[in-house]
């Protein structure tokens, strides 16, 4: 279903391109959301953990980016750290910029960020019983979007969020506008969260996890929600996930996290078939097939890397069946991928000293 | 959605834990009863004058008169129906309706009581903030250090250094309490301080863990103001316990500061059962504590109600 629209992007979808750069007002040839090199570490006491190391990606209107990754690679972080939300301290952003609509955002005053977060930009959380405020009615926290951004009456809100409601199919809304979270299923919740994200159409909605808490029927439901309002209103989508099976479905590209860094970045369709990282393939291979019934399900052996103290090199060598010793010592950098004869790749990098091996065999 | 059904249960609810009202103070007037007939000494003694003075006929006369030549079962039977019609009986040592002397006494605590919840409240809940917000700052510290202090410390202690510094020293309050208001601030004060030192830690662990609660940072990205998230989000879903802890400590006030209305004398319902535990005046130590075990029951009912109005999770069952 999204088979157009990836070519549509495969012309402006050059994950290294430079071209904002410089650029300080807004500017057409801009992506909508642009992360360069950002670097986010944790400090309590005197334990730094580097959450985030560099990370780099674009967004574009009507786009989704899936970003993969086990807990703990710094994904979520990412996105916090995009929505000004991390938990700051222990938190701190100590290297990199954040474009959004060709405006650096890291350094702008807070109350002017402020602004942005809902109205521009919108973030649906995994767990929406714990993301919704438990003791006001979902009427309610709908209707703050309103009352917060477009200064409207408290009435005036409570009709938007009923139309709200209505919008993301919450049966007789109008009678449940008073309901309180606890009151409303799962896969309710998660309607009222990307509701509510979705109240000022926003130009980019930060998804996390928003299907891991939900039965995988809901989940089907949720996420073709999801893809629909997108499409209609034409936002950028960050799809913060661990589930191949989800991001086939929705996304665009892929961005692979591990320590903190991208591994590997490439358009959808194409990572299930060549990975370019052993760590792409790894994942890749440890999703359980109906073919494989009766056999052990694969895992990429050991341990997702301490933070406080990433192994040199490469952070992904000692899980690596490919490694070697430049893998212990030098850090990998997102490179672009190519075919056996040089021709780019588009939107491919990955970040593998020996990432030719892996993609040609 | 179903306010009618909710109501009917609610309605349901009060009705049953009234009615456990009566159990409690049935239950506890028994236990006060048979505790004070197997004490030692003769409750009309002092009605019938010192030791040597005392004649047989007098103090069997007396006997009669309030009913205490009968068994305790039909003492406490006497004294059941009485309650049910409002009558605490007599007292020993006026002749009067226990009922009469206590209600003076009663507003006068419940005055002390109120003073007392209001400085608790607004001392306690603003350290707590403070304290949460600033989190290992020298205000959190401060509020630490002060609280574990002030819970440390008796009543007794307290009321002393307050009378020693404020009355003695500087002078600003009377020493012996006239009832104005002036002589209020002190023992509310005193009593005030040391339950506002628990609320001021209970708002401020329960701040801390709000403020680390998933909602709000929805309501941060929601891109709600600095002080819309704080008073809507985060204190709303904080004061909830407080309220359960203030509306407890509201009640046992109410009970009567036995210890703080001795030192300033201040003349509520804990100072008359001292004075009546004393001289053996049965009638006012039964009365004073059905009433502060009825009071006890209907806050605590209400701080139910309440929790239940403020969180819409808590059903009433």
């Amino acid at each position: 279903m999204k088979t157009n629209k990836l070519n549509e992007q495969a012309e402006g979808d050059d994950m290294t391109s430079a071209e904002t750069a410089g650029g300080s007002g807004p500017d057409k040839a801009a992506p909508l959301l642009e992360v360069r090199d950002l670097q986010v570490e944790f400090k309590v006491r005197d334990n730094v953990t580097k959450a985030v190391n560099g990370v780099s990606y674009s967004v574009d209107a009507g786009e989704t980016l899936a970003v993969l990754g086990e807990s703990g690679s710094g994904k979520s972080v990412t996105a916090q750290a995009i929505m000004g939300i991390l938990d700051s301290p222990p938190g701190r952003i100590s290297g990199g910029e954040i474009y959004f609509q060709g405006q650096e955002i890291l350094s702008m005053p807070e109350n002017e960020r402020r602004r942005l977060r809902g109205a521009k930009m919108a973030m649906i959380f995994q767990d929406a019983l714990s993301s919704l405020n438990p003791v006001l009615s979902v009427g309610f926290q709908l209707g703050e979007m309103f009352r917060a951004h477009r200064g409207m009456s408290r009435k005036d809100a409570k009709a938007k969020a009923i139309e709200l409601m209505d919008r993301v199919r919450i049966p007789a809304a109008k009678q449940r506008v008073g309901d309180y979270p606890h009151e409303f299923s799962g896969g309710m919740r998660q309607r009222i969260m990307i509701a509510m994200a979705l109240a000022l159409e926003p130009d980019l909605i930060i998804a996390d996890e928003p299907t891991t808490a939900l039965d995988v029927t809901v989940q089907a439901q949720v996420m073709d929600l999801l893809a629909e309002l997108q499409r209609e209103y034409n936002m950028g989508l960050i799809l913060i996930t661990h589930d191949l099976g989800v991001v086939a479905d929705v996304a665009d590209k892929i961005a692979v996290m591990y320590a903190g860094r991208i591994v590997e970045t490439a358009p959808v369709h194409e990572i299930y078939k060549r990975p370019a990282h052993p760590y792409t393939e790894g994942l890749l291979a440890s999703i359980p097939r109906l073919d494989q019934k009766g056999q052990e399900l694969y895992a990429i052996k050991g341990l997702p890397p301490n933070l406080q103290n990433i192994p040199s090199g490469c952070a992904f060598n000692p899980r690596c069946a490919r490694a070697e010793d430049v893998c212990r010592t030098d850090i990998p950098v997102l490179s672009q991928v190519t075919e056996r004869d040089g021709t780019e790749l588009v939107g491919r990098g990955s970040a593998c000293h020996f990432w030719k091996e892996t993609i040609h065999g | 959605m179903g306010s009618d059904v909710e109501r009917l249960v609610m309605g349901r609810y009060v009705v049953r834990r009234l009615g456990q009202l009566v159990v409690v103070v049935l239950g506890a007037t028994m236990v006060l009863f048979a505790c004070l007939f197997v004490l030692p000494g003769d409750p009309v003694g002092q009605i019938a004058g010192s030791d040597k003075a005392r004649d047989p006929a007098v103090i069997e006369q007396l006997h009669k008169q309030y009913g205490l030549d009968k068994p305790l079962v039909v003492q406490y039977g006497s004294y059941v129906g009485k309650l049910a019609k409002g009558d605490l009986g007599q007292d020993y040592t006026q002749g009067r309706p226990v009922t009469e002397i206590l209600a003076p006494k009663l507003l006068n605590t419940a005055k002390l009581a109120v003073v007392a919840i209001v400085f608790d409240v607004i001392i306690g809940i603003a350290a707590g903030v403070i304290a949460a917000m600033r989190r290992y700052s020298v205000w959190d510290i401060t509020v630490t250090f002060s609280t574990t202090l002030a819970i440390g410390v008796p009543s007794i202690v307290l009321g002393m250094i307050m009378q020693w510094v404020f009355v003695i020293k500087l002078g600003w309050f009377p020493l012996i309490s006239d009832g104005t208001f002036n002589s209020l601030i002190l023992p509310a004060f005193t009593l005030a301080i040391i339950d506002a030192a628990l609320v001021a830690q209970i708002a401020r662990s329960t701040m801390l863990e709000v403020m680390g609660a998933d909602y709000v940072k929805t309501a941060v990205a929601k891109g709600l103001s600095r002080p819309v998230v704080l008073l809507r989000h985060i204190l709303r879903n904080s004061v909830i316990p407080v309220i359960t802890y203030v509306g407890i400590s509201f009640g046992a006030l109410l009970g009567g500061a036995i210890i703080t209305e001795t030192i300033f004398n201040w003349d509520g319902i804990g100072l008359a059962l001292v004075t009546a535990i004393q001289q053996n005046n049965n009638p006012i130590i039964v009365g004073v504590v059905t009433i502060s075990v009825a009071v006890f029951v209907v806050l605590n009912l209400i701080v139910d109600l309440l929790y239940a109005a403020l969180d819409p999770r808590i059903r009433l069952a």
